[in-house]
């Protein structure tokens, strides 16, 4: 049996590859993005990034239609954006098992928001699985399927950020081939009409309540792993804990002699094996990350809760000690409690990330930052400019948000001037473009940027309609953004690269000034993608320490002793500094050495 | 046998790599191993850590919290110093002295702290601080900081050489193999 380390996102991956799925189609977003790029590598599965998560939903919903087994993936906030076609195929069921997978993000690691995605699940009418580790997380996919097919909806699988991220091993097994389901039309079920989605909906409570019934017969994992999904460990009876997901995890470690109760399935809840287990033990705790999801449903059958969301809160990720400590029990004092009696360091300066050396959006942000440009703002690695010191974005709400609201903002202010929205090409194809389309219907005068750096940089480099290749890495069309913004019949579309900094500062004055609406596209290939020269620069003694160049927030500029200075093995070469610098004052390092000879 | 490793760093300075080789020699050794990463936002310069729980039972949490560390590997000196509250009474400390300002204190809002070494020395039960970005880069490449820090820190840890230079012939592109070797065993000498 061969075994390996695993992300919990490879092993859903793995997990989808041995349930024989046939069709992945996805948006990236963390803590999600690894499964479908694991399941990329897999020849035997056609994986695509879709431009958003509701087409993504869709693709897979067409592929289930179509016979296969299919899988959907995205971020918690993406369940958003695929809610409308996820809660009406909750209604239709499926042909081909399918899977819907969201990654919520305890702790907004790398999000907006910590929404809590089991809500989806049960407002949908849809199972939910939850698995605690990265052999569970390949285990339950397998399962998902079994059960997608058996009861006939789509299965919602929900993770977090610390089970998607962490790697533990894996015991893995062999594909299984499945015969495609031979297509046949079926308009009752398909055509989700109103006759029909009302007997559609009565359907789907139906097999909502059979699962329920049967969950206590539904078993995980195979050979000497293999377990029930929902299963009580009896121990010492004072506690009873019902937990599910990374919670278990916690709970194990601070109270090992606990008895517990974990959920596999926290949708819809074995409503009798938790009664019978709170039965069992003296007094019954909730503990989950996140909202009170199972605690209101327990209180709500009339099961006595002694201890849950008063004990713990909604905000954050939990851990074991937070879990002793919320027990009364001691822990160990650290080296650092021994040596200073205090647990904590007070004054270690916080560290930002911040945008790349070399990235293209530098050029850009640095003159929004002179020009005192209002910024309607999106989601991105560009998000990274509303921090110091170019501070040039004034909001961020969700991905497309910012063409809309700038559109809103100008029907407010009743101008459009010294304001843009600004928005990544990724971004721009997933939700901006219909945003765009409204501002040219309802004759917005604004300004629109589009940082077309050809991939979608913030998630770690995935592939886009713009980006000219697809999910598996090969050649495919690229849609050219300037195209697209002129066949909806914007006028002013410019397209510029933005390290030129002085034509860019003219540009954005002249269209925001403009009283029409324009597009400028400024493009210039992520810095991670493409090679740098990095023959690193050097700043001379013609320095005059106007510190403009430390404006554009480089991490490879510093300061020492009142002089900025550039740190040669983190300068990759770009020479943005050396287009801000008013007096010439900065070279390459390799031009100095040779004038030095 | 219970061995909880903390690597911290900047993002983008390979830290994954180094977990990702002591995942996979506590997995053929037949540890139970699980690690917790960073990916998304904070790898754009901000600080990562990732968790590495080793041992011959079973891990539960992936999670090292405060005091809980037998070792931090810190690849920055201010990394290190953050993430000192999760060192165990008596763990080991294996910092790179490089420093690399984070943006609060390039704008002059904050200094970097000066007393840095003389707190891991008082705090931990050992302290092995030296530059291990000069070693990568006289082995051939800046990059293989984190061999070189592995390097240092394998006197604590329950691997044998040949295991070692196992996990790097497997784990590493093969034109790299030999640099990385190189880099383990000049961290060693460190
Ligand atoms: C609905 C939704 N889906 C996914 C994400 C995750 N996400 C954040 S930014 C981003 C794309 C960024 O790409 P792009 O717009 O090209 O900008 P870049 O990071 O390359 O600058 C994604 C996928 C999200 N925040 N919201």
């Amino acid at each position: 049996m061969t075994k390996r380390i695993m992300l919990g996102n490879e092993a859903f991956a793995r997990g989808a590859y041995e349930a024989g799925v046939k069709v992945v189609s996805s948006y990236p977003g963390t803590p999600s993005t690894e499964v479908t790029e694991s399941a990329a590598k897999y020849d035997e599965i056609y994986v695509e990034w879709a431009p958003n998560e509701k087409v993504g939903v869709e693709v897979a919903m067409g592929a289930s239609i179509g016979g296969v087994r299919s899988l959907s993936c995205m971020k918690h906030v993406g369940l958003n954006v695929a809610s409308d076609p996820f809660f009406t195929a909750a209604y239709t069921g499926v042909t081909g098992g399918m899977v819907v997978l969201v990654a919520d993000d305890n702790g907004c690691h790398s999000s907006q928001n910590e929404q809590d995605s089991r809500y989806h699940g049960r407002g949908a009418g849809v199972p939910v699985l939850e698995p605690a580790d990265s052999q569970e997380c390949k285990d339950y996919m397998k399962l998902a399927y079994d059960i997608s097919e058996q009861y006939d909806t789509v299965v919602l699988m929900r993770s977090s950020t610390r089970i998607s991220h962490s790697r533990g091993i894996v015991e893995l097994g062999e594909r299984v081939e499945r015969e495609k389901i031979p297509y046949v039309k079926n308009m009752q079920k398909y055509v989700a009409m109103p006759a029909m989605a009302r007997k559609l909906h009565i359907a789907q409570e139906k097999r909502l309540n059979e699962i329920e019934e049967e969950a206590a017969e539904f078993l995980v994992g195979e050979g000497a792993l293999e377990q029930p999904l929902n299963r009580v460990e009896l121990n010492d009876r004072k506690i009873g804990i019902v937990t599910s997901g990374i919670c278990y995890q916690y709970v194990k470690e601070a109270l090992p002699d606990a008895s517990v109760l974990k959920l596999g399935m926290v949708n819809p809840l074995p409503k009798k094996m938790i009664a019978d287990f709170a039965q069992e033990v003296e007094k019954l705790y909730v503990i989950e990350e996140g909202n009170p999801f199972l605690e209101e449903q327990i209180r709500a059958m009339g099961v006595p809760v002694y201890g849950g969301k008063d004990m713990f809160t909604i905000q954050g990720e939990y851990s074991a000690r937070m879990i002793r400590s919320g027990f009364g029990l001691e822990t160990e004092a650290s080296a650092l409690e021994e040596a200073t009696g205090n647990a904590e360091i007070g004054d270690a300066p916080g560290r930002p990330p911040l945008l790349c050396a070399g990235c293209p959006h530098k050029g850009l942000f640095y003159v929004l930052s002179k020009l005192k440009t209002t910024v309607l703002g999106d989601i991105g690695c560009y998000t990274l400019a509303a921090l110091p010191p170019t501070s040039a974005m004034d909001t961020t709400l969700c991905m497309g948000g910012s063409i809309t609201m700038a559109h809103g903002f100008e029907k407010a202010m009743e101008t459009s001037e010294n304001t843009v929205a600004v928005l990544g090409d990724s971004t721009f194809i997933h939700s901006g473009i219909t945003g765009l389309v409204n501002m040219y219907y309802n004759q917005s005068h604004g300004t629109v940027i589009i940082l077309d750096n050809r991939i979608t940089g913030m998630t770690g480099h995935q592939d886009n309609p713009a980006s000219g290749r697809n999910a598996k890495g090969e050649p495919a069309p690229a849609i050219d953004i300037a195209t697209l913004a002129k066949a909806i019949g914007i006028q002013h579309v410019v397209e510029i690269d933005p390290f030129d900094v002085k034509e860019l500062e003219r540009v954005i004055k002249e269209e925001t000034a403009r009283e029409a609406l324009s597009v400028i596209i400024t493009k210039r290939p992520c810095a991670m993608i493409v090679k740098q020269t990095n023959i690193p620069r050097n700043i001379t003694d013609r320095c005059r320490l106007c510190k403009q160049c430390m404006k554009i927030g480089c991490p490879a500029i510093e300061e020492e002793a009142g002089h900025p200075i550039i740190v040669a093995d983190r300068c990759v070469g770009c020479g943005l500094c050396q287009r801000v610098c008013p007096f010439d004052a900065i070279d390459s390092a390799d031009t100095q050495e040779s004038e030095g000879q | 046998m219970d061995k909880n490793i903390l690597i911290v760093g900047v993002g983008g300075q390979g830290t994954l790599l180094a977990s990702v080789l002591l995942g996979n020699l506590a997995l053929a050794k037949g540890y139970d191993v699980k690690l917790s990463e960073v990916h998304g936002m904070s790898q754009r310069g901000g600080d990562v850590v990732t968790h590495v729980k080793i041992s011959d039972g079973k891990v539960k949490s992936p999670l090292i919290e405060k005091g809980e560390a037998d070792m931090i590997i810190g690849f920055e000196k201010l990394e290190a110093y953050r993430w000192l509250p999760q060192l165990k009474k008596g763990g080991a400390m294996f910092v790179n002295t490089q420093e690399i300002f984070p943006m609060p204190v390039v704008m002059g809002q904050v200094e970097y702290p000066e007393d840095i070494d003389k707190m891991l020395a008082d705090t931990a039960g050992s302290v092995k601080e030296f530059n291990a970005m000069k070693i990568a880069s006289e082995c051939g490449s800046t990059k293989a900081v984190n061999v070189v820090l592995l390097g240092a820190a394998s006197e604590a840890l329950p691997f044998e050489q040949e295991e070692w230079m196992k996990v790097i012939e497997e784990n590493v592109k093969p034109k790299f193999v030999e640099l990385n070797k190189n880099a383990f065993m000049m961290g060693q000498q460190a």
